[in-house]
């Protein structure tokens, strides 16, 4: 320390050079001490301190009863944070169930029922020639039309409903909660916030990785994105639970039994979340786990119309419009490969000939394996184009609108029928569920996921390993069934 | 109002040589002033050229105001509150870090926003600090708002203070009033301004109040109608005092006019590379408070490009 005044002493009146002074800094920064940092930082605490103190009153009177921390201690509490987690994301999920029923009948109604016919009565006013309108009414309009009626409602009340969790400061609880098990998992703790965000959309899950600095643990979070059931694959799962899972059970329990299955296949993506992390960690991505702060905002009363007008416009509009311009060009591709004849025989015949044993196997079919590979650019039209082949392929005349028209199934039970006659079973939708879940990512997060990485190495990785273990899965559940089930 | 005209003589040539004629006028009266803040109040100070290297394009606007502070402060509210639909976001250039800008007219000058990684200090010990940190110190804002939790002065005020110590054009954006209340906390924002030397607007940008205020306050920073005087305190131990006074010193010998010297004075001691590394390449030289002629010169040099 006494060095430091001999150094002070130099004479300095003329202009030094840069050099000069960073040796000087870097000379004096020898003799000051580690705490030199430290002490910094206390100074500006305690000069901080103090003119808050001469700004802030406090009222004589004694802490109130703070409500913020009573929340904190219950929702965040060992015993009880997961369960209120899990219990309040089963009540959004049951109000998006049940609500959204009856809004997309109603638009189902409108644009199905009543203005597609109308669209073809003025195509064949106009004397449209057949595959012309075959292929804008009954490919790209039903197919749009068919997305927005099944994907509005439930976007319109899903989102809000989130927002307004993550407007009155739940979600970092969330993380708070999920940040030991990622840890574990040898991941980032933030990695539950992309997570989140992936239940929503996994293009916008992987862009919000960045909140991940180091390399290592972002490309584990891009990679087991695809995990969190993005909105495009929620309509599939409800459906899917509703008409197969809900039957199993008296008609008062069917709504509260099939939001729960839709709930158990989103918890075992975040199992699965898990056990990838897991696994990436301790092989190919091995590493330091980093440590960060994560600050747990006051609880705010949410604001219920700015949240309705935002979460609308920001996320339901943008999502239902990205899902409208990949359904146009789908619509179109199935029309065309169900009308597209080989020998006698369409397209779409030949592909799921060709698919169907290797479906059979695995406990779907090739009709379901066809419609994913269509679905790539968008996965909401999974079930639509499911419907559409199965009644080629099965050659049923009385529901639908005939070959390569997607159609809408006017009521579940309709639904049922159809896809019963395609050879359904309880197991065939809980394999597509599952399937559903676990396989490879839109194009859209494939195309994200390479921009975000700018490695076309880990963009393969991300989007072959869930294929790969999709199929794995549903092998397996399809064997264990068949041996206990027997048959099929 | 005819009181003014003794300094704001009434130009009868409103062309723009007339007024090209007028600056040159105006320079030769203003040179004996070495500040920039008490000569030419309607011109920019901003740094353009730095602040295109940053992503930031001046040619469309007045003013650059950065927006800073504590995460879960209520930061993006305040700015869409400012900004409304006139927003877009990307990335910083060359970082991974999101990053939104976007804009708004008040008092007729056009008022560039950009919104700052939210930050607990200025430490560059993270992506986003060192982010928040480059774009106030070498993309020179005419104005940096600290957006602070009325409800948590204290820890916020550590980035406050930081942020004083390399610039001294801040407005501190007293948020969540309403929250601050509720806890039962009374929060003087005339003592405060005073204690921090800089305008203090008390808002709560969640129901829009208090904007009008904020609005105010970074308009006169901008224009140099409020000069700050900021609170700058000793933060170095006091037996290191007349090391870092001596670097300062011969920081100035090299910088005359480094608007914060003793701040980087205390970053070399304390070897953040960063700062080292922009003193050798002579970065920090950009820094220094561009003389009073120049700008004039500068405006001049535009004005008669637009007339010709």
């Amino acid at each position: 320390m006494n060095n430091i005044g001999a150094l002070v002493q130099q004479p300095s009146s003329q202009p030094l050079t840069s050099k000069e002074i960073i040796n000087h800094a870097q000379a004096m920064r020898w003799q000051i001490g580690d705490d030199f940092h430290d002490k910094l930082m206390e100074a500006t605490y305690a000069e901080a301190a103090r003119i808050a103190d001469s700004v802030v009153t406090r009222p004589d009177e004694k802490p109130r009863y703070d409500l913020d921390q009573t929340i904190d201690r219950l929702v965040t509490s060992r015993i009880w944070g997961f369960p209120i987690m899990l219990a309040l994301f089963a009540l959004v999920f049951w109000i998006t169930i049940v609500g959204a029923n009856y809004p997309s009948q109603l638009l189902a109604d409108v644009l199905i029922g009543w203005l597609y016919p109308l669209l073809h009565t003025m195509a064949d006013a106009i004397h449209l020639p057949w595959w012309l309108s075959g292929l804008l009414i009954d490919g790209a309009y039903l197919a749009t039309a068919w997305v927005v009626s099944v994907m509005l409602p439930p976007m319109a009340i899903f989102f809000p409903l989130f927002t307004l969790l993550e407007d009155f400061g739940y979600l970092p609880r969330v993380a708070f909660n999920l940040d030991n098990a990622f840890k574990k998992a040898g991941a980032h703790g933030k990695q539950s916030l992309s997570m989140m965000m992936g239940f929503g959309c996994n293009a916008a899950g992987i862009v919000a990785t960045r909140i991940i600095d180091s390399p290592r643990e972002r490309l584990i979070a891009m990679i087991t994105n695809n995990f969190a059931l993005c909105n495009g694959r929620w309509p599939t799962q409800i459906l899917l639970a509703t008409i197969f899972v809900g039957l199993l059970v008296p008609a008062y329990l069917a709504g509260v039994i099939s939001a729960l299955t839709v709930m158990s296949v989103a918890l075992l993506g975040v199992l699965l979340t898990f056990v990838v992390s897991w696994s990436l960690s301790r092989t190919v991505l091995k590493g330091e786990v980093s440590t960060f702060s994560l600050e747990l905002p006051p609880y705010r009363p949410p604001r219920v119309l700015q949240t309705l007008y935002t979460s609308l416009i920001d996320r339901t509009i943008y999502v239902l419009w990205r899902a409208v311009i990949f359904a146009l060009p789908a619509g179109m591709v199935i029309w065309l490969i169900a009308n597209i004849q080989i020998g006698g025989v369409s397209l779409a015949q030949h592909i799921i000939n060709l698919l169907d044993p290797l479906g059979v196997l695995i406990g779907l079919n090739g009709v379901i394996l066809l419609a994913f590979i269509v679905a790539i650019p968008a996965n909401e039209i999974v079930i639509p184009t499911i419907l559409m082949l199965t009644i080629l392929v099965t050659g049923i005349s009385d529901v639908g609108a005939g070959a390569g028209v997607m159609f809408e199934a006017n009521s579940d039970a309709t639904t049922l029928a159809v896809l019963t006659a395609g050879g359904w079973t309880l197991l065939t939708a809980i394999n597509t569920m599952l399937f559903s879940l676990i396989h490879n990512p839109c194009s859209t997060t494939i195309y994200t996921m390479y921009r975000e990485s700018g490695s076309r190495k880990w963009t393969t990785v991300a989007t072959l390993l869930p294929v790969a273990m999709g199929f794995l899965v549903t092998f397996f559940v399809a064997q264990v069934w068949r041996l206990f089930a027997g048959g099929f | 109002m005819s009181d003014g005209t003794q300094t704001n003589e009434v130009q009868t040539d409103e062309t723009p040589a007339g007024i090209v004629k007028k600056m040159k006028k105006d320079k030769v009266t203003m040179q004996p002033f070495p500040a920039v803040s008490a000569g030419c109040n309607t011109c920019a100070v901003h740094n353009a050229a730095n602040l295109f290297k940053l992503g930031v394009d001046m040619t469309e606007w007045d003013y650059v105001v950065a927006l800073s502070g504590n995460p879960n402060v209520g930061k993006s509210t305040v700015f869409n509150a400012l900004t409304g639909l006139h927003q877009h976001t990307g990335n910083w250039p060359g970082k991974t870090v999101a990053r939104a800008e976007g804009g708004f007219e008040y008092g007729g000058a056009r008022y560039k926003i950009v919104d700052l990684p939210g930050t607990y200090s200025l430490l560059a010990t993270s992506l986003d600090e060192e982010v928040a940190r480059d774009f106030i110190l070498f993309g020179q804002p005419d104005v940096t708002v600290v957006v602070v939790d009325a409800s948590r002065l204290e820890r916020n005020l550590n980035l406050v203070l930081q942020i004083l110590e390399i610039t001294d054009r801040v407005v501190v954006a007293l948020n969540l009033m309403d929250e601050a209340k509720r806890h039962g906390l009374q929060v003087d924002e005339r003592q405060l301004a005073r204690k921090l030397g800089v305008p203090v607007a008390p808002t709560v940008a969640r129901y829009n109040e208090g904007m009008d205020g904020l609005l105010q306050a970074i308009s006169d920073v901008a224009t140099g109608k409020t000069v700050c005087r900021p609170h700058r305190f000793q933060s170095e131990p006091s037996d290191l005092r007349h090391a870092v006074d001596q670097l300062e010193r011969e920081i100035r010998t090299l910088y005359p006019d480094l608007p914060n010297a003793r701040w980087v004075a205390l970053r070399l001691l304390d070897g953040d590379e960063r700062i080292i590394q922009a003193l050798r390449r002579g970065e920090l030289g950009d820094l220094s408070r561009t003389g009073v002629d120049e700008t004039a010169d500068n405006i001049g040099l535009r004005l008669e490009g637009a007339a010709a």
